[in-house]
C-alpha cells in the first residue's frame, strides 16, 4: 500500500464517519493524481481532472502577469504628473493588463479549471464526451498564450483590448496583428470547451439525473457553453478581418479604402458583450453551490435561477449597442439597446434575490468560500446596479469612457467572478487535492480581499463621476487623494491575492486529509473518494433525490474539517 | 432517429421545382411591376430556399430538436434585422446640429 510514494498521499487508515454514520477506513486509494507520475501522462492526458488541473497552472501564471501590469499602472496613477512611465508606455501596460486578464484569465479561468473539473463528477460521468478535443483545447490555449506572449514581449499592442479602429488599422504600429491572431486561436480554444460542455450535458447523465435534477453549476455552465459556441466565432472573424486589412489593405473598417470603422465596433461587441456573461455566469454557478451547501437549504426557485442562466445567455447577444450610445448609433436605436440592457438586468436580479432568499432561515455557517459568495452578493449588487447608469442613454454620455465604467466592470469582473473562482477553488480544494487548507487563513485572506477590493475600486466610482477619463497617465491634482486611496487598496489587494497561493500550496503537502465530503455537501462530485479515482465513480452513480436535497440536521455528525489535531472545527456542526 | 429513405423521383421533382423558378425569376426581371418587383423575387426566393432545406437538407424528416434549431436560427436572423435597421432607417430621426 505504502509502496505508493504521492506528494498527496500519506498513509492515512483511521476509520472516518462518512455521511450515512458507517465507519470504513479510509485506504491510500489510487487516484487520478497518483495513477501516473510521468511527464507524459500529465501532457498527453485525456482525464478531464488532469487537464482542468494544466489549465489551472497556467491560467494561474497569467493571472499573476497581469495582476503585475495592474500593480505598475497603480503605481503611475499615485502622482497627477506621468512622472513613472511616458504615455505610449503606459497605453501599453493597460492594453497588456486587459488583454492578459480578459483572454487568459477571465474567460477560461473558472469554465476550463472548475467546470472541467467538475462537469462529469457532477452530473456522474467518467469524463467530458470528448476527452481528445479537451486536450487539444488546452494545447490551442498554451499556443494562443504563447503568441499574445511574444507579441507583447516583442514590442507590445497599445490600442487598448478592445483593439478598436482606427488605433488598431492605419494608425497603429504596434503588434496588432500578432496580439489578433493569438486571440483568434485562444477563441478556438473556448469553442471547443463550449461545445464539449453542452454535448456532455445533453448525453452523458448518470441515470436518474434528470435536467431538472442537475445542479444549478452545470444549468450556469451550459448556458456559459451556448455563448463561448455561438459568440466566440464572431470575435474571431472579427480579428481575422482586421488582420485582413492591416496586411492587404483590404478596406473593410478604414473609410479612406471604403470601410466602416463604427462596423468594428458593432461586430467587436456583439461578441464581447456576451463574453462579459462568459466570465459572469461560471461565477453565478459557483455562487449557487455554495450558498446551498453552507445555507443547508435547497435553493429558492430552482428552476428560475436554471432558466435565469439560459435568459442572460440569450439575451445578452441583445445588447451590445450599449457600447455605442457615443459613437454613431442612431438615438431611437439607442433607446432600443438601452431598454434591452435593463431587461437583461431582470434574470441577474433573479439570481441575486434567490440566493439572499435561500439564506433565508438557512443554517449558515461561515466558512472561507460563504465569505466570498456573501461578497459576492453585496458587489455583484453594486456592479450590477451600476451598469444601469451606464444603459441610461443621457447618463451615459457624461459617464462615458470615465473611471466608472473602469469601476462599474471591476466590480464585475473582480467582485463578482473573481471572488466567486476563489471561492470555487477553496470549497473544491478537498475535492481536488485530497487535502484541507487552513481555514482561519482562509477567512483572513478572504476578509483582506474584500477590502481591499472595495477600497481599491469605490475610489473609481467617485473618480468617473467627477469627470476623470479613463486610460490617461497623467490628471489634474484634486483627483490625486481619490487616486491614492485606489493604489493603496491595490497593494492589500495583492496581499489578500498572495496569502491563498502560499496556503493554498503548503496545504498540499501539510494540509489535513480531506474527507470525502468535507462540507456535507449534496452533489454527485462528493459522492466519490477525494481525490477521485481516474473514472471518477467505481460503479455509474444511480440518482433517485433532487438537487440540495440535504439531510435534516439530526442525522448529520460531524464528518470533516478536522483542524490539524483532529478536532472538528466549529462551523462543522450541523446547525451552527 | 429514423433514416428516412428519399425516392430519387422526389429530388428530381424538387429540383425540376428550383429550375422552374429560378426561370420565373429570371423572366419576372423583364417585366416592371413596380413597388411588386422586390415582393415577387423575395417571395420566389423564400419557396425555394425552403424547398432546399425541406427536402435537399432531409429537414421535413428530422427530429423535433432540428426543427427547434433551425426556426430558432430564423427567428434569430429576424431579430438581427430588426435591431439592424433600428439604428440604420431612424439616423435622420434626430439632429444634433443647433
Ligand atoms: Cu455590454
Amino acid at each position: 500500500m505504502s509502496s505508493i510514494n504521492s506528494p498527496f498521499d500519506k498513509p492515512f487508515e483511521q476509520p472516518v464517519d462518512s455521511p450515512g454514520g458507517r465507519m470504513r477506513p479510509v485506504p491510500a486509494e489510487r487516484n487520478y493524481l497518483n495513477a501516473d507520475y510521468s511527464v507524459r501522462s500529465w501532457l498527453l492526458t485525456k482525464d478531464h481532472k488532469r487537464i482542468a488541473l494544466l489549465y489551472l497552472f497556467s491560467v494561474s501564471f497569467f493571472f499573476f502577469i497581469g495582476s503585475i501590469y495592474a500593480m505598475l499602472i497603480r503605481l503611475e496613477l499615485l502622482t497627477p504628473k506621468g512622472d513613472l512611465v511616458q504615455a505610449a508606455t503606459y497605453n501599453k501596460l493597460f492594453t497588456h493588463h486587459g488583454i492578459i486578464m480578459i483572454f487568459l484569465f477571465l474567460i477560461p479561468s473558472i469554465p476550463a479549471i472548475l467546470g472541467n473539473f467538475l462537469v462529469p463528477l457532477m452530473i456522474g460521468a467518467k469524463d467530458l464526451a470528448f476527452p481528445k478535443i479537451n486536450l487539444l483545447s488546452w494545447y490551442l490555449y498554451m499556443i494562443g498564450a504563447v503568441i499574445v506572449s511574444s507579441a507583447i514581449m516583442i514590442g507590445g499592442v497599445d490600442t487598448g483590448w478592445y483593439f478598436y479602429v482606427p488605433y488598431s488599422s492605419n494608425f497603429s504600429n504596434t503588434y496588432v496583428t500578432l496580439a489578433g491572431l493569438g486571440i483568434f486561436v485562444l477563441g478556438f480554444s473556448s469553442i471547443l470547451t463550449g461545445l464539449n460542455f453542452i454535448v456532455t450535458t445533453h448525453t452523458m447523465r448518470a441515470p436518474g439525473m434528470t435536467w431538472f435534477r442537475l445542479p444549478l453549476f452545470i444549468w450556469s455552465h451550459y448556458a456559459t457553453s451556448l455563448i463561448m459556441l455561438l459568440g466566440t466565432p464572431v470575435i474571431a472573424i472579427t480579428l481575422l478581418l482586421l488582420v485582413f486589412e492591416r496586411t492587404f489593405h483590404v478596406g473593410i473598417f478604414d473609410p479612406t479604402i471604403g470601410g466602416d470603422p463604427v462596423l468594428f465596433q458593432h461586430l467587436f461587441w456583439f461578441y464581447s458583450h456576451p463574453a462579459v456573461y462568459i466570465m459572469l455566469l461560471p461565477g453565478m454557478a459557483i455562487i449557487s453551490e455554495i450558498i446551498a451547501t453552507f445555507s443547508r437549504k435547497n435553493i429558492f426557485g430552482y428552476k428560475f435561477v436554471a432558466f435565469s442562466s439560459i435568459a442572460i445567455a440569450v439575451f445578452g447577444f441583445l445588447v451590445w449597442g450599449h457600447h455605442l450610445f457615443s459613437s454613431s448609433q442612431s438615438v431611437f436605436a439607442g433607446m432600443i439597446f438601452s431598454f434591452i440592457s435593463f431587461a437583461v438586468a431582470v434574470p441577474s436580479a433573479i439570481k441575486v434575490f434567490n440566493w439572499t432568499a435561500t439564506l433565508f432561515r438557512g443554517s449558515i455557517s461561515y466558512d472561507t468560500p460563504m465569505l466570498y459568495a456573501l461578497g459576492y452578493i453585496g458587489l455583484f449588487a453594486i456592479g450590477g446596479l451600476t451598469g444601469l447608469f451606464l444603459a441610461s442613454l443621457g447618463m451615459d454620455v457624461h459617464l462615458t469612457d470615465t473611471y466608472f465604467v473602469v469601476a462599474h466592470f471591476h466590480y464585475v469582473m473582480v467582485g463578482g467572478t473573481l471572488l466567486a473562482y476563489l471561492g470555487g477553488i477553496h470549497y473544491w480544494w478537498p475535492k481536488i487535492t485530497g487535502r484541507l487548507y487552513p481555514e482561519g487563513w482562509g477567512r483572513f485572506s478572504a476578509l483582506i480581499v474584500f477590502v481591499g477590493f472595495n477600497l481599491t475600486f469605490f475610489p473609481q466610482f467617485l473618480l468617473g463621476f467627477l469627470g476623470m477619463p479613463r486610460r490617461y497617465h497623467a490628471y489634474p491634482p484634486e483627483y490625486q487623494v481619490l487616486n491614492v486611496l485606489s493604489s493603496a487598496g491595490a497593494s492589500i489587494l495583492a496581499i489578500g491575492f498572495t496569502i491563498p497561493l502560499i496556503y493554498l500550496l503548503w496545504s498540499l503537502r501539510y494540509g489535513p486529509k480531506a474527507t470525502d465530503d468535507p462540507w456535507m455537501a449534496t452533489g454527485l462530485e462528493w459522492r466519490t473518494s477525494s481525490p477521485p479515482p481516474t473514472e471518477n465513480f467505481v460503479e455509474t452513480p444511480i440518482v433517485t433525490w433532487e438537487a440540495y436535497e440535504f439531510a435534516p440536521q439530526e442525522t448529520m455528525k460531524v464528518v470533516g474539517k478536522l483542524t490539524p489535531d483532529d478536532k472538528p472545527d466549529r462551523s462543522s456542526y450541523s446547525g451552527n | 432517429m429514423s433514416e428516412h429513405i428519399v425516392s430519387k423521383n422526389l429530388y428530381f421533382l424538387i429540383f425540376g421545382a428550383l429550375m422552374v423558378l429560378t426561370a420565373i425569376t429570371v423572366g419576372v426581371a423583364f417585366v416592371n411591376l413596380g413597388p411588386l418587383n422586390n415582393v415577387v423575387a423575395l417571395t420566389i426566393a423564400v419557396i425555394k430556399a425552403l424547398l432546399v432545406i425541406l427536402y435537399f437538407m432531409h429537414v421535413r424528416y428530422s427530429s423535433r430538436l432540428t426543427w427547434l434549431v433551425i426556426v430558432g436560427g430564423f427567428f434569430w436572423l429576424a431579430i438581427m434585422f430588426v435591431l439592424t435597421s433600428s439604428d440604420y432607417l431612424t439616423r435622420g430621426w434626430v439632429s444634433f446640429t443647433r
